[in-house]
């Protein structure tokens, strides 16, 4: 009988490591897999039976003599028993692409790796040639995963396109937004699907040296991942001549330092190169112009993510999720005040309603919804009305609002949403680069115009000035943190407008 | 703040392991950091001078980052997460709760030099919050009661 016990970074925030310690006691050393993304079950103990894995959870330490007890004669009988894992409708109703793997066996274990399909994709694009690769990006309809939704195939062939000795790939792992951890449970879960990725992309473009830009608050993956390219690079799918094709590829993690701006690519390029992280104008594109001024591939890890199973499956079977010009699956992240959170993989299409209520079951709290918010710290808050809002790139423009990196985060009805517009200047205040007066200025002058409305200072005209300073931040800031905070404090304002007004909550 | 010889000679040597890396300073920076626990002022004119940078830019990539300390901090440092998914689980109360039993605000370290209390924004924990990391430890759904205890286990002079 082998036990399953993750070591991704919730599982480990809710007690996972005294689990494991717990059965060490037992006399049963516990495989430590990654999460399955179930993290309201966390830690989710598994065990693998003559009937297939099976799963307990939320398990303490002080539950493992009876899960053993149960074991020995009749396992459902216990109170934590939920049956066989991949019946579980939270992840059986899923489709699985990027996640196929996660949980499964021990994250940085090679063979496993392999034995579950790992490296495949790399293996045929070693038979292709670069344009080949990029084709079959551009053919799958992949979009970019990091909030901007760029068609990836696209970025790829710019960077092919450039004559340079030099090119780069540059991950972005500086995953920011509240609300997301993709990107985490990918590296933690997955770590060989990202470098997989990432080798591919550089065969591609004819990249030799790619970085993982990993943000310092993701000290699990950051270990994760490093053990995983070294293991990579041991068994020759790092480093010169992979797997004797002669092709090269260098990948090394360089940590951030937390700065949120940094998520932001020429940001993020610029800490690369060890400068303050300032946003650059664009042009010129970081694909003709990016690190070290040379062309560069900058996608995020869902995007390289993406890849080895495009290129292992083919374009045309990842095609075929997805709706209107949003092709494959989404990685929906439901966070916050929720009574079922985690990692919820899906072909674009499903409703805000339908995942928050099938399958957040409601607040953690118990109380109604109020708002949501989509898409990260930019995002709007939206109210009841615009829940049956299908998830798809137009579909939430055409509401002014963003999928982004794909975080839901769910508010109960006592948030004060003015609060929350006052915060989202706050935290523009705090993470601006500073580079464009109305993101540096406007939003300190944002959280001061607000606190006057809220105080019924001089009301009307203040609600027309922040409108304006709105606009301004919009038209007049380089990259989304001045351009977008907006959109959470209009959003505010617009649909709970009563928050607004110095009383106290409002009535709904 | 002056620092002693030992520490002075192991900047020295972190610069001079780092300074044929393409885009060193942000990696020497986490390097001196982890040894000294801060990086103080005197390190910068040594590292503009490995990175053949000048002293300003240096100084100004330290100030940007909220990473990088000037001065020591604590023992321990325990930072609460301000992001919004934190907030929709009662993050804020928690703020004020660990402020006033500290007796410290954000960016301070308590009188015994036991816990530096830092603010931060977003720790990937966001379907389970509110979220504080201990060190590098993260912790999931602490309220007020698990955040004593979280303090209590630090130990410190109280």
């Amino acid at each position: 009988m082998r036990f399953f016990i993750p070591q991704d970074t919730t599982a480990l925030a809710c007690g996972a490591e005294a689990v494991a310690r717990a059965l060490q006691a037992a006399g049963v050393e516990p495989v430590r897999n990654g999460s399955r993304g179930m993290f309201w079950l966390e830690p989710l103990l598994e065990v693998e039976t003559e009937q297939g894995r099976i799963a307990f959870g939320p398990v303490s330490s002080k539950d493992i003599p009876s899960i053993l007890d149960a074991l020995e004669t009749e396992a459902s009988s216990h109170d934590l028993y939920l049956g066989p894992v991949d019946q579980i409708a939270y992840l059986a109703s899923q489709q699985r692409l990027t996640y196929a793997r996660a949980g499964l066996g021990d994250p940085v274990c090679l063979n496993n790796y392999q034995a579950l399909n790992g490296f495949n994709g790399l293996k045929k694009a070693l038979t292709l040639t670069g344009q080949q690769i990029v084709d079959q990006v551009k053919d799958s309809g992949l979009r970019g995963r990091g909030g901007a939704a760029f068609p990836a195939g696209i970025k790829w062939q710019t960077v092919l396109n450039c004559n340079s000795e030099q090119k780069y790939i540059v991950c972005n792992a500086d995953e920011g937004d509240s609300g997301t951890f993709a990107d985490r449970l990918v590296m933690e879960a997955d770590p060989y699907q990202l470098i997989e990725g990432m080798i591919i992309a550089g065969l591609a473009v004819g990249a030799t040296q790619g970085y993982i830009y990993l943000r310092s608050e993701y000290p699990v993956a950051h270990k994760l991942l490093n053990i995983a390219i070294e293991r990579a690079v041991e068994a020759n799918f790092l480093g010169e001549n992979i797997q004797g094709s002669g092709k090269t590829f260098h990948l090394e993690v360089r940590l951030g330092a937390g700065a949120y701006i940094c998520g932001e690519e020429t940001s993020l390029l610029e800490s690369l190169e060890g400068k303050r992280g300032m946003v650059r104008a664009k042009p010129p594109l970081p694909a003709i112009e990016g690190l070290f001024g040379k062309p560069t591939v900058v996608n995020n890890v869902l995007t390289l993510a993406a890849i080895s199973s495009i290129l292992e499956q083919g374009a045309e079977t990842y095609q075929n999720f997805g709706m209107g010009r949003s092709r494959g699956t989404l990685a929906i992240q439901l966070a916050g005040n929720i009574k079922c959170g985690g990692l919820i993989e899906l072909a674009f299409g499903v409703t805000l309603r339908e995942v928050v209520e099938d399958y957040g079951q409601g607040t953690y709290s118990g109380r109604p919804i109020r708002a949501i918010q989509v898409g990260g710290p930019l995002g709007a808050f939206l109210p009841e009305s615009q829940w049956d809002t299908p998830m798809d790139y137009e579909a939430f423009a055409a509401i002014k609002a963003m999928i982004g990196h794909g975080g839901i985060v769910v508010f109960d009805d006592t948030a004060d949403m003015a609060a929350q517009a006052r915060f989202a200047m706050e935290f523009c205040v705090v993470e601006s680069c500073g580079k464009c007066t109305p993101c540096r200025i406007g939003s300190v002058r944002g959280v001061e115009v607000i606190d006057r409305i809220v105080a019924n200072e001089d009301r009307d005209n203040n609600l027309i000035l922040l409108h304006d300073l709105c606009d301004t931040m919009e038209m007049g800031s380089l990259c989304a943190m001045g351009g977008m905070t907006p959109f959470p404090v209009r959003s505010a304002l617009a649909h709970f407008p009563q928050d607004f007004t110095g009383q106290g909550l409002g009535d709904n | 703040m002056d620092i002693n010889q030992n520490e002075q000679q192991s900047i020295i040597d972190l610069v001079d392991q780092h300074k044929d890396l393409p885009g060193a300073l942000l990696p020497l920076l986490h390097a001196i950091q982890g040894e000294v626990g801060y990086v103080p002022d005197s390190a910068v004119a040594i590292i503009a001078g490995g990175l053949n940078l000048s002293r300003a830019e240096v100084h100004g990539v330290i100030s940007f980052y909220h990473d990088f300390k000037t001065q020591p901090v604590g023992r321990n440092t325990v930072q609460i997460c301000r992001a919004e998914a934190c907030q929709s689980m009662g993050s804020r109360l928690l703020e004020a709760h660990a402020k006033e039993t500290l007796g410290i605000d954000y960016h301070q370290t308590t009188a015994d030099g036991n816990i530096t209390l830092e603010p931060v924004y977003c720790l990937g924990n966001c379907a389970c919050s509110p979220s504080v990391r201990v060190n590098d430890d993260i912790v999931a759904r602490v309220d007020q009661d698990r955040f004593d205890e979280l303090v209590a286990n630090l130990g410190g002079s109280q």
